[in-house]
C-alpha cells in the first residue's frame, strides 16, 4: 500500500514539474544576482602587465566579471613598486569596490592594503602575498611548492637514489614572496635529508641573462651537479642555456603559470619539469572570491579566504596537449 | 722609483684585477682554469661590448643612456617579426635600421638642437623602450622562434674552443681600437672630446661626427644585442628599466675614461670589463649572495676612484669644463 501511494505521488510531482518546464519558472536568485554586480568596479594592479602571468590574470577576471556589468581596470606601475604604491593610493581615495593586487614582494604594499580594507575596499592578493594577509588570496602555496619540489630532487638526486646529491638553486628576487616562502618549503625539507648538499644559491633577478651567467659559473665549479630548481620558467631559459651549452645533464626544475612558452622549452629539453601553478584557474578563483565578497558583503577585512592554486608536475613524460595554455585562447 | 704619474686609474685597476685573479686563483680551487677563465670573459663580454659603444659616445664628450633601450627593443622587434612570419633577413636589417635611425635622431637632439646629452639620451631611452613595448612587440619578453634558429651560434657557439660571444668582444675591441686610432673621423671624435670648440675651428665638422658617434653606438649596442639574444633564446625588453646602462658606464669610468671627453681608449674598457669579471665570477664561485654582490662590486668602484683621485689629484690644469 504505501508502495503504491509512494508512486502515485511521484507520478504527480513529475507531471506538474513538467508542466512548470513547459511554462518556465524564473530564478529566483537571479536578478538580484545581477544586480549586486551593477556598478561595480575592479581595479588590478599587477607589478607589470606585459608577461605571461599579469596578461593571463587579466584576462581570465576581465571576462568573468565584465559579462556580470563590473567594471574592470589595470593599473600597471611597471615593475616600479613606487609606482605601484602610489597607484593604491590614489585608488585609496577613488574607492573602488575591489582591488586585485600583485605583490613584488612581502613588504611594500602591507601597510597600503590594510588602509584600503579600512578604508571600505575589498582587497584580493594574486599569487605573492604580503606580509598582512586580507579579504582574498588565489595563488601557489609557497612553501608546501618548495617542500614538494625538494623531494622531487631528493628522489631524482639523492645518492639513495644514484645521484650524487649536488644541487643548486636559482632563486628570483630574494625578497619576494615566491623566493622567501619557496625558500622555507626547500629548508624544511632538506635539513632533514643532510645526503643533499646546495652547492650554489643565488638569485638572479628574474632576469635570463644573470641566471645564464651563474648556472655557467657554477657548472665549471661544480661539473657534476645533478638537480636544481629555479623560482620562474622566463628566467630560466637562461639557466638552461648554461646547462645545454655546458653539455651537462643536469635535472632541472622551474615553474610558472604554465604558458605554452613552459611546454615548448620543456619539448626543446631547456629544463625536465616544470611547476605549473595554472594561470587561468588563478583568474578563476579570482574572480570566484570577488563574487562571492559582493554578493555576501562582509565588512571589508572581516573575512579572509585562501585559495591555494594546485598544482601539476609537468614533464616531457606526462605531458599532453593541452597542458599548457596560450594568452590568445584566453583574450 | 715609481713614478706617481705613471700610475693611471687604467693601471690602477688592472693592478687591482690581477691582485684580485691571484686571491682567487689560491683560495678559490677551479678558479684559474682555461675553462672558468673562458666563462668569466664569456659572462661579461656583452658588457664589455656596450663599454665600446659607450666609450666611444663618452670620448667625444657625451654619453648615451639610451644604449641599452636601444638593444633590447630593436632585438625584441626582430624576433617578434620573425615570429610573425617575416624572413630573418628582411628583419634583421629592419632591427639593424631601427637601431641606426634611433641612433641618429639622438645624435641630432645632442649636435643640432642642443640638448645636453645626459637629458636627450635619457629622454630617448624612456621613448624608445615605450614606444616599442607599445607599438612593436606584445609582450615584455620575445622567445627566438624556431625560423631564427640559424643564428644562434652567435650567442651560444663556439669556435675553436672559444665562446663566439669572446670572440665578438674581441672583434669589436680590435674594430674600435683600429678605428679610433687610424680612421679620420675616429679621431675626430677625440678631438671633440677634448675641445669642441678648438676641433670647430680647426674645420673638423664637429655636428655631423657627433650624430655619426650616437650612430655608431646604436650599431655595436644591436651587435650586443644579437649576443645577448641569442644566448638564452630570447629578449626581455624589461632589461631597458633595469640599471644595466649604469653597470655599462661603471666599466667605462672604472677603466679610467673620464666622463669630460677626449681621455682614454678601447684598452681602458677591456681593463674595467675584465676587474667586473673576475669580480663576479670569484663572488658566484663563492656563493656570494646577489645583494651583496652589488655591495662589493660598488665599494670596490669608490675604492678605484678614490685611488685615483689621491694619485692623480684634479687641479686647474687637469680639471676640465664640463666634467661630470
Amino acid at each position: 500500500m504505501k508502495g503504491i501511494t509512494a508512486l502515485l505521488a511521484a507520478a504527480i510531482i513529475m507531471s506538474t514539474s513538467t508542466m512548470a518546464a513547459a511554462a518556465g519558472i524564473d530564478d529566483p536568485a537571479r536578478a538580484s544576482h545581477y544586480e549586486v554586480f551593477k556598478g561595480k568596479r575592479v581595479v588590478f594592479i599587477p607589478i607589470a602587465m606585459g608577461f605571461d602571468l599579469t596578461e593571463g590574470w587579466a584576462a581570465g577576471i576581465r571576462s568573468a566579471l565584465e559579462p556580470l556589468g563590473v567594471k574592470f581596470d589595470i593599473r600597471d606601475p611597471n615593475w616600479n613598486t613606487d609606482a605601484g604604491a602610489q597607484a593604491i593610493t590614489s585608488l585609496i581615495a577613488e574607492k573602488p569596490d575591489a582591488i586585485v593586487v600583485h605583490n613584488p614582494d612581502v613588504q611594500s604594499y602591507a601597510r597600503l592594503l590594510k588602509r584600503a580594507e579600512e578604508a571600505g575596499i575589498y582587497v584580493i592578493q594574486v599569487n605573492m602575498r604580503s606580509s598582512y594577509s586580507t579579504d582574498g588570496f588565489a595563488g601557489a602555496d609557497y612553501v608546501g611548492m618548495g617542500e614538494r619540489i625538494a623531494n622531487r630532487l631528493i628522489e631524482k638526486c639523492s645518492p639513495a637514489n644514484g645521484g650524487n646529491g649536488k644541487i643548486a638553486i636559482m632563486q628570483g628576487v630574494l625578497t619576494a614572496a615566491a623566493s622567501a616562502y619557496q625558500m622555507k618549503g626547500l629548508d624544511n625539507v632538506l635539513s632533514k635529508n643532510p645526503q643533499m648538499k646546495v652547492v650554489s644559491n643565488q638569485a638572479a633577478d628574474w632576469d635570463a641573462t644573470k641566471a645564464r651567467s651563474i648556472m655557467a659559473t657554477v657548472l665549471q665549479q661544480h661539473p657534476d651537479l645533478c638537480g636544481g630548481v629555479g623560482f620562474w620558467d622566463v628566467m630560466d631559459v637562461g639557466t638552461g642555456a648554461a646547462i645545454r651549452e655546458a653539455n651537462k645533464k643536469v635535472y632541472w626544475i622551474t615553474q610558472g603559470g604554465g604558458n605554452q612558452a613552459a611546454c615548448d622549452n620543456l619539448n626543446k629539453d631547456l629544463y625536465s619539469e616544470v611547476v605549473s601553478y595554472d594561470v587561468p584557474a588563478q583568474a578563476r578563483d579570482i574572480a570566484n572570491i570577488i563574487q562571492t565578497l559582493f554578493q555576501n558583503k562582509p565588512k571589508p577585512g572581516a573575512t579572509k579566504t585562501t585559495l591555494f592554486s594546485p598544482l601539476t608536475f609537468i614533464n616531457k613524460e606526462n605531458m599532453k596537449p593541452g597542458a599548457c595554455w596560450t594568452l590568445e585562447t584566453k583574450k | 722609483m715609481l713614478r706617481m704619474a705613471n700610475l693611471t686609474q687604467e693601471r690602477i685597476v688592472l693592478v687591482l684585477a690581477l691582485a684580485l685573479t691571484a686571491v682567487f686563483a689560491v683560495s678559490l680551487p677551479g678558479f684559474l682554469t682555461a675553462e672558468n677563465l673562458l666563462a668569466l670573459v664569456r659572462s661579461v663580454s656583452v658588457l664589455g661590448v656596450l663599454g665600446i659603444a659607450m666609450a666611444l659616445v663618452v670620448i667625444g664628450r657625451g654619453i648615451d643612456l639610451s644604449l641599452v633601450a636601444v638593444m633590447a627593443v630593436s632585438l625584441a622587434w626582430t624576433l617578434h617579426l620573425v615570429t610573425t612570419g617575416m624572413p630573418l633577413g628582411v628583419a634583421l636589417m629592419l632591427g639593424l635600421g631601427f637601431c641606426l635611425l634611433s641612433g641618429v635622431i639622438t645624435g641630432f637632439l645632442v649636435a643640432y638642437v642642443e640638448i645636453p646629452a645626459i637629458f636627450a639620451t635619457l629622454a630617448m631611452g624612456t621613448f624608445i623602450y615605450g614606444f616599442g613595448r607599445y607599438f612593436l612587440i606584445t609582450l615584455d619578453v620575445v622567445y627566438l622562434p624556431d625560423a631564427a634558429r640559424s643564428i644562434m651560434w652567435i650567442g651560444s657557439g663556439s669556435f675553436m674552443g672559444i665562446p663566439v660571444p669572446v670572440l665578438v668582444f674581441g672583434g669589436i675591441c680590435l674594430l674600435g681600437a683600429l678605428f679610433l686610432r687610424y680612421v679620420k673621423t675616429g679621431r675626430y671624435i677625440r678631438a671633440i672630446g677634448d675641445n669642441p670648440l678648438a676641433a670647430r675651428i680647426t674645420g673638423i665638422p664637429v655636428r655631423p661626427v657627433i650624430v655619426m658617434q650616437y650612430a655608431l653606438s646604436g650599431l655595436v649596442g644591436f651587435v650586443a644585442g644579437l649576443v645577448t639574444a641569442t644566448s638564452v633564446a630570447s629578449m626581455n625588453i624589461r632589461v631597458a628599466n633595469s640599471t644595466f646602462v649604469y653597470d655599462v658606464i661603471l666599466v667605462v669610468v672604472l677603466g679610467g675614461i673620464g666622463l669630460s671627453g677626449g681621455k682614454g681608449g678601447i684598452r681602458n674598457v677591456i681593463v674595467g670589463t675584465l676587474l667586473i669579471g673576475v669580480l663576479i665570477n670569484g663572488m658566484t664561485i663563492m656563493d656570494v649572495q646577489y645583494t651583496i654582490q652589488n655591495v662589493i662590486k660598488s665599494l670596490i668602484l669608490l675604492a678605484a676612484i678614490v685611488a685615483d683621485t689621491i694619485i692623480n689629484p684634479r687641479d686647474e690644469q687637469t680639471a676640465q669644463q664640463g666634467d661630470i
